[in-house]
């Protein structure tokens, strides 16, 4: 449905995009993650009709986004990682401009509005001012927006940034239901746990180019070569990064007062002995745990950048 | 389509919703009307009942030119925001990715902001009627000066859209179509007028082409909208050249606004389309990115 083959787009002297390639099929919810600066708002414009790529092609539906911008407009529904909303409009308004944008008839319009409306959450907001709605409520207006002329693709563009973890959570259903609905959504973020639980499948991408893709369960299990444990104990005890290190499995560990922190290769039963091993060796442990590590630990894990462990280690 | 521009009536519908649009259109009535009242009162004072066809005609056209100066402060500063303002507030690619065409965008931008200038004009046709009654102006004349504005108002709110689009920033681009008018207006008339002087000092044989001096002060002045009113108006008939540029001034002024102005909009909608990178252009590619990290 999506479609990117080999495309670079360079700002000056900046690389945002670089020979990237990605496939998105039907139907399904696809992430784009990586941190600040990786490309992923460049590679969006790029499907939006925002942006020109320098080399490469962008196809939606088969669609190319240079030749075919119109087509690809009326098959997308786009919601930028910043937007405004207009003043002096009422959601209902705000709605209706841009179905008639979109060229939705008009005596269709004020069912859709409401149904729309239904469908955010904010069924009883049609007749407030824009600018007066809290910020997840307008995220979620957005989104609406996103979905007048009832788009077949939606590329949201970090929708849940800002959002406090309720709105979250109603997000997350909100892009569940519009997966039930058939539509192909490409959503980016830069936290992989934030997407792992909505999305089938995700490619990682860095320096404007891809890291990796594929079904989240692989990517994470990928991830896993090497995860970070985090061990408590209870008093100051002598040489636990050194016992540690000797352990099977056990890399880098670092200790920060009585809390050691280290990089762990082995499955759930191989984790499971190692921390019998740690208690009858008489350490006092109170806490034993994974932790949760954020996007830019995964790709050292995963690209074995910076010196840390990876995966075939 | 039968239906009303999107576009437009979503401008329309912010416009005239914001008090601040009452406030300009008292402003305005305000300051003409109690011009033309202070003036009609200070005639009447100094010879009382008397028909006064040439103070009339005086005041036509102080109300006139006094009109031209207040929409040369105004359109500039309706028109120069409503690109770079929906860049600012981070609507405009949202805007960009529906079905409009950058062109219906430009288009319906122009209508929405001039429509305002539209009713102001329509306010004061009520002065307009009292100095008409004082006699002493032409039937065709009023009608012609509202032609002028027309024109005159669509070709500064064609430079205040083509700023807001080639600036990122409101204020510069309101900065520079100001300047921009300020030339149309006084700059071009003033050029006029000293490349007459150095015609008048120099004497003729001396300069590479008299003719072409000529030509270039007559295009001045059929195109300077302070010029082409005291024309209309029938007050001044501008600097003898003795070149003719092939068609009625008010012919050649028309096309020079209808002209130009076009030539302007296509450029703002051509703007607005995603841009190869390209000298001319530089300014324009950074928008995509523009203000993401405001909010
Ligand atoms: N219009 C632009 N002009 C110059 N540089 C740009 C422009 N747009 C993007 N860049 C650069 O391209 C790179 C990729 O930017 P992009 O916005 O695509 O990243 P991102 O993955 O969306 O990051 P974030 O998580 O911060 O949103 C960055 O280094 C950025 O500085
Ligand atoms: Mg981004």
């Amino acid at each position: 449905m999506i479609k990117l083959k080999g495309v670079t787009k360079q700002f000056g002297t900046t690389r945002a995009l670089d020979n990237f390639s990605l496939e998105v099929r039907e139907g399904l919810v696809y992430g784009l993650i990586g941190p600040n600066g990786a490309g992923k708002t460049t590679a969006m414009n790029i499907l939006a009709t925002l942006l020109l790529p320098d080399a490469g092609t962008a196809l939606v539906n088969g669609r190319d986004v240079v030749q075919d911008p119109q087509v690809v407009r009326g098959l997308i529904g786009y919601m930028p990682d910043f937007f405004g909303v207009y003043d002096g409009l009422r959601s209902a308004e705000y709605l209706e401009f841009f179905a008639a944008a979109y060229g939705v008839p008009a005596a269709k319009r004020s069912r859709l509005i409401k149904d729309l409306l239904e469908l955010v959450n904010l069924p009883d907001k049609g007749e407030v001012y824009v600018d007066a709605l809290s910020r997840g409520m307008k995220q979620r207006l957005s989104l609406a927006r996103c979905l007048v002329h009832d788009p077949r693709v939606l590329i949201l563009d970090e929708p849940a940034s800002g959002l406090d973890p309720r709105a979250r959570a109603e997000l997350k259903e909100i892009i569940r239901q519009l997966k039930h609905m058939g539509k192909t959504i490409l959503i980016s973020s830069h936290i992989l746990p934030e997407l792992a639980e909505m999305c089938d499948e995700v490619a990682i991408i860095e320096h404007g180019r891809l890291v990796t893709c594929g079904p989240v369960d692989q990517i994470t299990r990928s991830a896993k070569g090497a995860r970070q444990l985090k061990v408590s104990v209870a008093e100051p005890v002598p040489d636990l990064a050194g016992f540690l290190n000797q352990q099977p499995g056990v890399s880098s560990p670092w200790v920060e007062g009585l809390i050691v922190q280290f990089f762990y290769q082995g499955d759930q039963s191989q984790q499971a002995r190692l921390l019998q091993t740690l208690v009858s060796n008489g350490w006092p442990v109170i806490e034993f745990s994974e932790v949760r590590r954020n996007l830019e630990e995964v790709f050292m894990a995963i690209t074995g950048e910076e010196g840390l462990p990876n995966g075939g280690n | 389509m039968a239906e009303i521009n999107p576009v437009l009536l979503k401008e329309l519908r912010q416009r005239f919703r914001r008090g601040k649009t009452a406030w300009l259109l008292a402003l305005y009535l305000f300051t003409i009307g109690g011009f033309v009242l202070a003036f009609i009162y200070l005639n009447w004072q100094s010879a009382p009942g008397y028909y006064q066809p040439n103070r009339s005609l005086e005041i036509f056209i102080t109300l006139s030119v006094a009109q031209l100066f207040l929409l040369a402060f105004v359109a500039p500063g309706l028109t120069a925001s409503v690109i770079s303002g929906e860049r600012e507030r981070q609507t405009l690619n949202v805007l960009l990715t529906t079905r409009l065409s950058t062109w219906s965008i430009v288009w319906s931008k122009l209508v929405a902001s001039t429509a305002f200038v539209v009713v102001l004009m329509i306010a004061t046709l009520p002065l307009y009627s009292i100095v008409f009654l004082y006699g002493g102006i032409a039937p065709g004349q009023v009608p012609g000066v509202f032609g002028f504005y027309l024109l005159t108002m669509f070709l500064f709110a064609s430079l205040g859209i083509v700023c807001s689009a080639f600036f990122q920033r409101t204020g510069v681009s309101t900065l520079t179509t100001y300047g921009l008018v300020f030339a149309l207006t006084g700059g071009t008339g003033f050029l006029a007028a000293f490349l007459t002087e150095v015609g008048r000092i120099n004497r003729p044989e001396t300069l590479v082409n008299p003719g072409f001096l000529n030509w270039v002060v007559e295009f001045l002045q059929q195109t300077n909208p302070v010029f082409v009113l005291l024309k209309i108006l029938a007050a001044e008939d501008g600097i003898q050249t003795g070149v003719s540029l092939g068609l009625p001034y008010w012919a050649n002024y028309t096309i020079f606004c209808l002209g130009l102005g076009l030539l302007l909009l296509f450029w703002s909608s051509r703007l607005l389309l995603p841009q190869p990178r390209g000298r001319f252009f530089r300014l324009a590619d950074k928008r995509s990115h523009g203000d993401g990290f405001s909010g």
